[in-house]
């Protein structure tokens, strides 16, 4: 069993710094870094001993928010948590609360939800891949992965008027109905679109270069993930086959056939090819989806003012990040008494230290990348 | 599942060696003011991989009480029970690095108990470090 | 002095042989302006380049197709403020660029744009560029030492032990391909003047390149590796790439001096692939020389540098035919449309006889050291970023003992009918 992690004891030993130990401090600035994120290091040479991550530089107070607004009202809220994949934080937060007030979505919405949540998959993938390679050196995928997620943002846009922070669900289905040619816009883009991931596949997977960047680099086993906390890609790049949308399938995932992507060695190479498949796997969901997509209503009987019954309940699901989970506690009222959101990207920043320790300085930045954070989600 | 404070530290032991709840999800903790004892709720969320099974276990104890730290069984909780001591100022004995995570250092209040106002700051703080007058 | 100036035309010596001081300063005039311009342009065609390839237009306002931003972005450097750290060396801070834009300038003094076209053509050709562009190294120390904060410097340390590393592998490298220049028949030894070593391919009948293949390939492969790394450029830019931790060693540079740091690179890149081009690609050699031989080839392949400059300037014409109506747009238009007819006219210029025999060794070694640095470019669009102890590795563990090899193994095999006769001999 792994023991805690231990904080840099940067607290007590300043003075005792031995001489051939540097303090290096990658500030909330800087241009690698995904957000305002703070990570003090412990170097020797250019070795790392440990690192230390300071947040709360985005820390909003959402959850506090959560509590003086009503559950309806708080829906825009959830998005900017992790503002790259939004779609998939109103989808935890709709289920949540239809879970608290025991309705369900009727078949048509969750294929909807599916569909969309699935593309919204495929952009946050994209921005990780560009961003990640564009840390490394790579500069031209992160203009190819933008320039495919333009499709795909254009069908959001499309569906609800807003590319990012989307706000796509209601609680207890979809508000709006699909587009005239929703069915076909998003099979073209699927067809269109998996050739574009053997061009990335192409820049990358074989180029000598990447390989020897990531492969080795920021490895953590199973075991220590499972012991972190940490879930999603990380997860799966090392070897434990742990999808949410199978264990504990929600919003019609059961319907669908897919498969875990996993990796083996649980290094950064891994996880990216996790990722690439992902991608791949998610373009086939979304196809079954579209072409099962059943008639009917979009919308449950849902009163129009929210008054659930006083009770707790947490529900998770599978972002692209990982688990991520809402604990709601209920008082009986028009405001929810508290929300509690489970951040994939909180928990799997604490991985960072156990990836960082031995390796050089130039990993950690590739390190963090792969661990893909959004700090709106870490921080909220 | 709900337990007394006295003994949620050996359940969530017995839960963790022998029947393998080996994922800590989550700690999180809720504020009821109007309790007049035991006015926070404390919740371990727990998932067993082996059973694909989630487990809630929540205790209730009084404000300035101090819980035992699971860090010992899931490395995990080390972030979680901090970001608990940050927003509500439960104290965690045992835990290597008992300090606020999200809000800074010096910060004073616990943002997520009932009685801090949703617009309220450590206006000190604010002042002295971002150097606005009004502390806002 | 006109004496000087009109009876060296008739010689087919480079001015510095024969003596002709006045021609060799105007070949030096030439040259640094010529490269300072072409470097202007490498910084519009990396721009433009770069951009298509991540799907992107690049600079496309100031000026028709972004053609004058090269000017805008040197004015912008000249008239930005020169800043000096507070307690940095002021005196070596001001003398490190100098030494870097100096050591890459040097080393034209022998790179041979045609058979008299160089400033002079020492018979230690080779050894005197090897050892000039060494000394750009002492320039990104001093910079970074200068800096007096300890991110460049060890930003200047790195990059200063990359380049040594790989001046070791290039060196061998070179070393495979002026032994080959000893295999001419008939002549006695081998030589290390750039010229010579022309004339040996020519001689021989091939390009070093394709020498005893794969041999030569090999070799050239090595150096053209090793000569990336030696500029500093991707994949092997860490030193001065922006998204790693520790910035350059020109991170306090500003302005004008960040600018001849810029001019010092581009420059050394242009001499080494200068190098590249003379050591196997045949310097200022039309193709196939010995292949397709006789005069009217000849005549043939002379007109291609005016045929070269009439196609840029009917794409450039064409370009301006397709450019937007827009009232705004016309005086961008009619910029564009003069400077495709200047290119048209220097491309019938070219076509004129007594012209075209002159500037065709300068064409022939042009086009083949511009293909290398769009390669550059290219390489920069594509691959990410080596680390510093993987850059290192390679330079060590990869490229040296490659070249090694390929020296030692070029040696049997070049001196292979000589080993068979003395065996025949001995047996």
């Amino acid at each position: 069993m792994t023991t805690a992690t231990s904080n840099l004891d940067l607290h007590e030993d300043k003075t005792f710094l031995d001489s051939t130990e540097l303090i290096l401090n990658m500030g909330p600035q800087h241009p690698s870094t995904h957000g305002v994120l703070r990570v003090i290091l412990k170097l020797d040479g250019e070795k790392v001993l440990g690192a230390e991550c300071v947040i709360g530089y985005l820390h909003r107070g959402v959850e506090k928010i959560a509590e003086n607004r009503t559950y309806t009202q708080f829906g825009p809220y959830v998005d900017r948590m992790d503002y790259v994949a939004s779609v998939s934080n109103g989808l935890g937060y709709c289920e949540t609360v239809e879970k608290l007030i025991n309705v369900e979505a009727p078949p048509r919405a969750q294929h909807i939800r599916v569909i969309l949540t699935e593309l919204n998959r495929i952009t946050s993938h994209q921005v990780w891949l560009g961003t990640h390679a564009l840390d490394l050196g790579a500069m031209t995928p992160v203009f190819y992965c933008f320039r495919d997620r333009e499709e795909i943002l254009k069908i959001f846009e499309k569906y609800c008027g807003a590319r990012l922070t989307t706000h796509a669900f209601r609680v207890g289905g979809c508000q709006w109905e699909t587009y005239e040619g929703f069915e076909k816009e998003v099979l073209r883009l699927c067809d269109f679109f998996e050739p574009k991931i053997d061009e990335y596949e192409q820049l990358l997977t074989t180029n000598r270069i990447w390989i020897e960047r990531t492969k080795g680099v920021g490895v953590i086993s199973g075991p220590q993930c499972i012991a972190m906390g940490v879930t999603g890609p990380v997860l799966r790049g090392s070897g434990v086959k742990w999808d949410l949308r199978k264990a504990k399938p929600y919003s019609g995932y059961e319907k669908f056939d897919f498969e875990i992507a996993t990796g083996e060695n649980g290094d950064t190479y891994d996880r990216y090819i996790v990722r690439i498949r992902e991608m791949r796997q998610s373009v086939r969901i979304i196809r079954q989806a579209v072409e099962s997509l059943p008639a009917g209503p979009i919308m449950a009987k849902v009163p129009k003012v929210l008054k659930p019954l006083p009770g707790e309940v947490y529900h998770s699901i599978e972002a692209p990040k990982g688990e991520l989970g809402y604990f709601i506690v209920s008082d009986g009222s028009l405001q929810p008494y508290r929300i509690r959101v489970r951040p994939p990207s909180f928990v799997n920043l604490q991985a960072l230290d156990q990836m960082v320790r031995g390796r050089l300085i130039a990993d950690v930045v590739a390190i963090i990348g792969t661990i893909d954070i959004v700090l709106g989600e870490v921080d909220r | 599942m709900v337990v007394d404070p006295s003994i949620a530290y050996e359940v969530l032991q017995i839960l963790h060696n022998d029947e393998s709840y080996d994922y800590c999800v989550d700690v999180t903790a809720v504020h009821y003011p109007k309790r007049e004892k035991q006015e926070f709720d404390l919740i371990w969320i727990l998932y067993s991989f082996a059973q694909n099974e989630r487990i809630r276990v929540k205790t209730q104890i009084t404000d300035g009480a101090t819980v035992k730290s699971v860090v010992g069984l899931w490395p995990t909780a080390n972030w979680l029970e901090r970001e608990v001591y940050d927003m509500f100022g439960i104290k965690f004995e045992g835990h290597p690095d008992l300090r606020r995570i999200l809000l800074p250092e010096d910060w004073k209040g616990f943002p997520l108990r009932k009685e801090h106002g949703i617009k309220q700051q450590d206006q000190a703080w604010v002042q002295a470090n971002l150097g606005i007058q009004s502390g806002q | 002095m006109s004496t000087q100036f009109t009876q060296y035309l008739q010689s087919t010596l480079t001015p510095g042989q024969a003596g002709n001081m006045l021609w060799a300063t105007i070949y030096i005039l030439v040259i640094f302006a010529g490269i300072s311009l072409c470097v202007v342009f490498i910084n519009w065609g990396e721009r433009k380049a770069l951009a298509h390839f991540q799907i992107r237009l690049g600079p496309m306002r100031v000026g028709p197709h972004g053609l004058l931003q090269p000017i805008a972005d040197a004015l912008k450097l000249l008239l930005k403020e020169d800043t000096i750290p507070a307690n940095a060396d002021k005196v070596v801070f001001w003398i490190a660029p100098f030494i870097v834009t100096t050591a890459a300038f040097v080393v034209y003094l022998v790179v041979p744009f045609g058979p008299q076209h160089a400033v002079t053509d020492m018979n230690i050709g080779i050894l005197f560029m090897l050892g000039v562009s060494s000394l750009g190294v002492l320039g990104i120390i001093t910079a970074g030492w200068a800096s007096n904060s300890h991110y460049p410097l060890l930003g200047s340390l790195r990059s200063s032990a990359q380049m040594v590393s790989y001046e070791v592998a290039m060196g061998l490298a070179v070393i495979s391909a002026i032994l080959m220049t000893s295999f001419t028949p008939g002549v006695a030894s081998g030589t290390l003047s750039m010229i010579g070593i022309v004339e040996a391919q020519k001689t021989q009948g091939v390009w070093f390149l394709f020498k005893f293949f794969p041999l030569g390939l090999i070799a050239f492969g090595v150096f053209a590796i090793a000569m990336i790394a030696e500029t500093n450029r991707a994949p092997f830019d860490l030193p001065e790439a922006e998204s790693e931790l520790v910035a350059g060693f020109h991170t306090e540079y500003s302005g004008f001096r960040w600018s001849l740091f810029m001019l010092g690179e581009y420059a050394a890149m242009i001499a080494v692939s200068g190098i590249a081009v003379t050591l196997w690609l045949g310097g200022w050699m039309r193709p196939f020389p010995n292949l397709l031989a006789g005069s009217v080839w000849d005549t043939i392949f002379s007109l291609v540098p005016g045929a070269f400059f009439l196609f840029l300037g009917a794409v450039t014409l064409y370009g301006t035919a397709r450019m937007p109506k827009h009232p705004a747009l016309r005086i961008q238009t009619l910029g564009l449309g003069v400077f495709g007819m200047a290119i048209a006219a220097v491309g019938l210029v070219l076509l004129v006889p007594a012209v075209r025999v002159r500037v065709q060794d300068i064409f022939w070694f042009m086009i083949k050291v511009a293909a290398f640095i769009y390669m550059y470019i290219w390489y920069r669009a594509t691959f990410p970023r080596y680390r510093f102890d993987q850059l290192m590795r390679v330079g060590w563990k990869v490229l040296l003992p490659i070249s090694l090899g390929v020296l030692i193994v070029t040696g049997v095999v070049g001196l292979s009918p000589e080993l068979l006769t003395w065996l025949k001999g001995v047996l």
